[in-house]
């Protein structure tokens, strides 16, 4: 009967590894990446998936191995007086931390590259976060954020040229938000008083979520976006499309009572 | 060193009722490490049970969103008919962590095993400072105040997340619960601390001034040491959270603006003050919270430690290496509090060595694991609740810990960010973890804290269905995380990555409502034991500890001799003896 919990702490490594080897297909799995660096993230991921698959295995094989044969009934060896092993020790300390060391290392550059070499162009747009909206503000034609020709959505749909480098000003207009594009593998919290910087490539047209990652408030949960990604022709044309609108509404006001 | 009493009340006291104190000093107003720590236990116990219920709630909404809950519901958001209100799921998730956290996790760790179990495993009397303990405790009872009655308040309780950030936090236009709750929850977390401060500063001093003749700092037990070093991990750091919550509650009430960024606005109503920084308060509370979080896993270790060698009949294997990795923890736990805020706006930079003294510090944890493998290894293991629950722990830690990884790895943490993925780390080393060996610990203990055994084979259940459940609820949370899947989102199912995941999540809420409810099971146990279990004899685990040589349980001042020291705690299967285990008091053998 004894020997029972050593099935029961059996369970974790078969149920642990069944959850991640049934999930694909009930397409619960990283979601699809439609960017250009996401896969170098995912990558990552999957890397340290496998190492700490390996590592959680080969612990809990172990550990159940040795409870199933040192359960007091059935292990008829007088107990091992033992204090411990000074080149066991030694061993368990270098290899972890020579490997962690590696991850972390090995980590670096895909870090640099999403959040620290900043491409030298201008913003496509400025996103900016309020309870419980994005705002996206476009440059129009002149290509310079914060003048007469801007163009300014507050519907929640963002559109951007596939096939292209872009980078996203992003700031919040009150509280902490979280821009995140699960797609694109980016997440970037934005706070106010803060300009922060997102910059990516999308490789397939298409529209995504924009999710807020961020408590904001009680209306979290439905700060929710779209980013349609479309030819550089049809954003010129979208673009151009809203610039009519927005003259249309700043010539003819509608009257407000 | 403690001093030698003589007192007949004292040393004739099997029982703990025999000195003639009042009721009222006796069980509240009590100077007695034992009784204090009880306090503590049974408080923690009683919020255990609320802030359960407030998952509960949680689990109801992610699994049925937007439909009315049954029975609590009823009371919890009566207006709304029982249904939920999406202010009120923001409220639930900070609630379920504040109270966990501030009033369940820390006090049972260091409020209730500290206290119960630091003098009789030194061998003291009591603590160094009786006086200060008693108000470590009494403390606790404004902070339970001012929380508990922020439910009730105009907006109710605080909606801005445990982590409690500007300017979420500070404006009360920005969100229901920031218009009153906030600054109670503010105000209860700063008498926490205050406990907190008083019970650390007390343990520091009993464990260096009073122990008993022969034990060395080297024949303390795992349990002492984990104990030792939160302690001073809650001294060092614990001023600076006490320093940050006035300071919000300065941005609050007294129109200062620490934290909220000029020209900042919310429902449509400007800030009069600003110049501050959102990004300061994440700092100052990591800076706390970070060592926080070893604060709530140390102790469980060294009770988990102290468990295993007792039921494995085995000396703990690496002794010293455990007492170094778990200074190494507290040492390193101090300088990786960035990686909370890899995507927060922090200079990116700053992310990189953050990233890496935060893969150091999962080394002593690995360290640790590696030597409870040791420490079962040849040894004769008795399945005993409690060792069920200390193997658990190291089961569940082997989880949590790897999963850290993830989230330490900069460029992943991006993507995992503030999904279910870090739910199911900080639930698998808190819950699977710590929990399981604060369970644990009661089963051990319960004999030596009421002089009566719980009930094994009712333990064996719940042990077996809590531990089937939580990791039905809790390790699918992974593979949400892998999704994207936002964590404190009322309703995610809106959203076109998420829309698949609801029949997953109400597997996960089945789990969960049935492991709450199935924790009736431990809680009649423990109160049908105590008033009716066997009597349990002063050592019934055989165990070596000096707390096991004391009477069950023990009377006022403790031990009804003066205990000397000749060992560790960790001497079983010892051949210098005919018994497998050798208690620390036991006089060598005269050799001949």
């Amino acid at each position: 009967m004894n020997r029972f919990w050593s099935l029961l702490f059996l369970l974790v490594p078969i149920g642990g590894v069944a959850t991640f080897v049934v999930a694909p297909y009930y397409n619960i799995w990283l979601p699809r990446d439609v960017s250009e660096q996401g896969h170098k993230i995912d990558s990552l991921f999957m890397f340290i998936l496998w190492l700490t698959g390996i590592v959680f295995i080969g612990t809990q094989l172990v550990f159940v191995y040795f409870s199933w044969k040192y359960e007091a009934g059935t292990n008829k060896q007088p107990v091992k007086y033992s204090h411990g092993s000074h080149s066991l020790e030694v061993v368990w300390t270098i290899l972890p931390a020579v490997t962690l060391l590696f991850i972390a290392i090995y980590q670096m550059d895909a870090w640099a590259e999403a959040k620290m070499r900043t491409p030298g162009l201008l913003p496509i747009v400025e996103v900016t976060g309020r309870q419980f909206n994005w705002d996206f503000r476009y440059p129009g034609p002149d290509g310079e954020l914060y003048t007469r020709d801007d163009i300014v959505r507050t519907d929640g749909n963002l559109y951007l040229p596939v096939d292209e480098q872009v980078l996203l000003r992003i700031t919040s207009a009150d509280v902490l938000h979280s821009f995140f594009l699960p797609n694109m593998r980016l997440k970037q919290d934005v706070v106010p008083g803060m300009d922060q910087s997102m910059w990516f490539k999308a490789k397939q047209e298409g529209q995504f979520d924009i999710v807020c990652a961020e408590l904001c408030g009680w209306g979290h949960y439905k700060m929710k976006g779209r980013v349609h990604f479309v030819t550089r022709a049809d954003f010129d044309a979208q673009l151009e499309t809203f610039r009519q609108e927005q003259n249309k509404v700043l010539a003819d006001p509608p009257v407000v009572r | 060193m403690s001093t030698v009493t003589t007192d007949a009340h004292y040393t004739s006291a099997e029982g703990a009722h025999a000195h003639t104190a009042g009721f009222l000093k006796t069980y509240v107003f009590s100077l007695d490490h034992k009784i204090i720590g009880l306090q503590f236990l049974f408080s923690t116990l009683i919020w255990f049970i609320v802030g359960g219920m407030l998952a509960l709630g949680i689990r109801w909404q992610l699994a049925f969103p937007w439909r009315s809950m049954p029975l609590l519901g009823e009371w919890l958001a009566s207006p709304e008919g029982g249904q939920i209100a999406p202010e009120n799921y923001t409220m639930l998730v900070t609630m379920h962590a504040s109270i966990m956290i501030f009033f369940v996790i820390i006090p049972v760790l260091a409020g209730a095993f500290g206290n119960f179990l630091i003098p009789l495993m030194i061998g003291a009397d009591d603590m160094a400072f009786p006086v200060l303990n008693m108000l470590s405790y009494w403390f606790m009872w404004p902070a339970f105040l001012f929380m508990g009655s922020s439910f009730f308040v105009e907006g109710g309780a605080a909606q801005g997340g445990w982590t409690s950030y500007p300017p979420l936090s500070v404006l009360q236009d920005a969100a229901p619960g920031s218009l009153n709750g906030q600054t109670l929850w503010l105000l209860g977390l700063t008498l926490v601390g205050i406990s907190s401060m008083l019970g650390s500063v007390n343990y520091m001093t009993t464990i260096i001034q009073m122990r008993a003749p022969g034990m060395t700092m080297f024949r303390l037990p795992m349990t002492i040491w984990s104990m030792f070093i939160t302690a001073i991990l809650q001294a060092f750091a614990l001023p600076v959270l006490t320093a940050a919550g006035l300071m919000q509650l300065g941005d609050r009430v007294l129109g200062t603006g620490f934290f909220l960024p000029a020209g900042a606005t919310a429902g449509n109503a400007m800030v009069a003050s600003g110049g501050g920084q959102p990004l300061l308060w994440q700092h100052l509370f990591w800076f706390y919270s970070h060592p926080a979080v070893y604060i709530m896993i140390l102790p469980a270790m060294g009770m988990v430690s102290d468990i295993i060698s007792c039921f494995a009949r085995k000396p703990l294997f690496g002794y010293k290496p455990m007492v170094y990795s778990i200074s190494g923890i507290a040492g390193l736990g101090f300088i990786v509090w960035g990686h909370h805020m890899f995507v927060s706006g922090m200079n990116a930079a700053l992310g990189m060595t953050f990233m890496v003294s935060t893969m150091m510090i999962a080394l002593p944890s690995a360290i640790k694991t590696f030597n409870w493998l040791g420490t079962i290894w040849g040894g004769k293991i008795q399945y005993t609740t409690p060792m069920l629950f200390a193997l658990s722990f190291v089961s569940m830690f082997i989880i949590g810990g790897l999963s850290g990884i993830f989230m330490a790895a900069t460029p992943v943490d991006i993507f995992i960010h503030d999904t279910y993925f870090i739910v199911a780390h900080f639930h698998y080393v808190l819950f699977c973890g710590t929990a399981m060996a604060v369970f644990g610990a009661i089963y051990y203990w319960f004999p030596k804290m009421f002089g009566r055994m719980m009930n094994d084979s009712w333990g064996k259940v719940h042990f077996a269905a809590t531990f089937i459940l939580m990791n039905c609820v809790f390790y699918p949370m992974h593979i949400l995380g892998m999704k994207g899947f936002p964590r404190r989102l009322a309703d995610p199912y809106h959203y076109e990555t998420f829309s698949n995941l609801l029949e997953l999540n109400q597997f996960m809420s089945y789990c969960a409502f049935l492991l709450v409810g199935l924790q009736i099971v431990f809680f009649v146990n423990f109160f049908w034991s105590m008033f009716f279990g066997p009597r349990a004899g002063r050592n019934p685990w055989h165990s070596n500890g000096l707390e096991w040589q004391a009477p069950s349980p023990p009377g006022h001042g403790n031990f009804d001799f003066q205990p000397v020291i000749y060992r560790g705690p960790y001497e079983y299967g010892s051949p210098e003896v005919e018994e497998d285990y050798y208690p620390q008091t036991q006089p060598p053998p005269v050799v001949q």
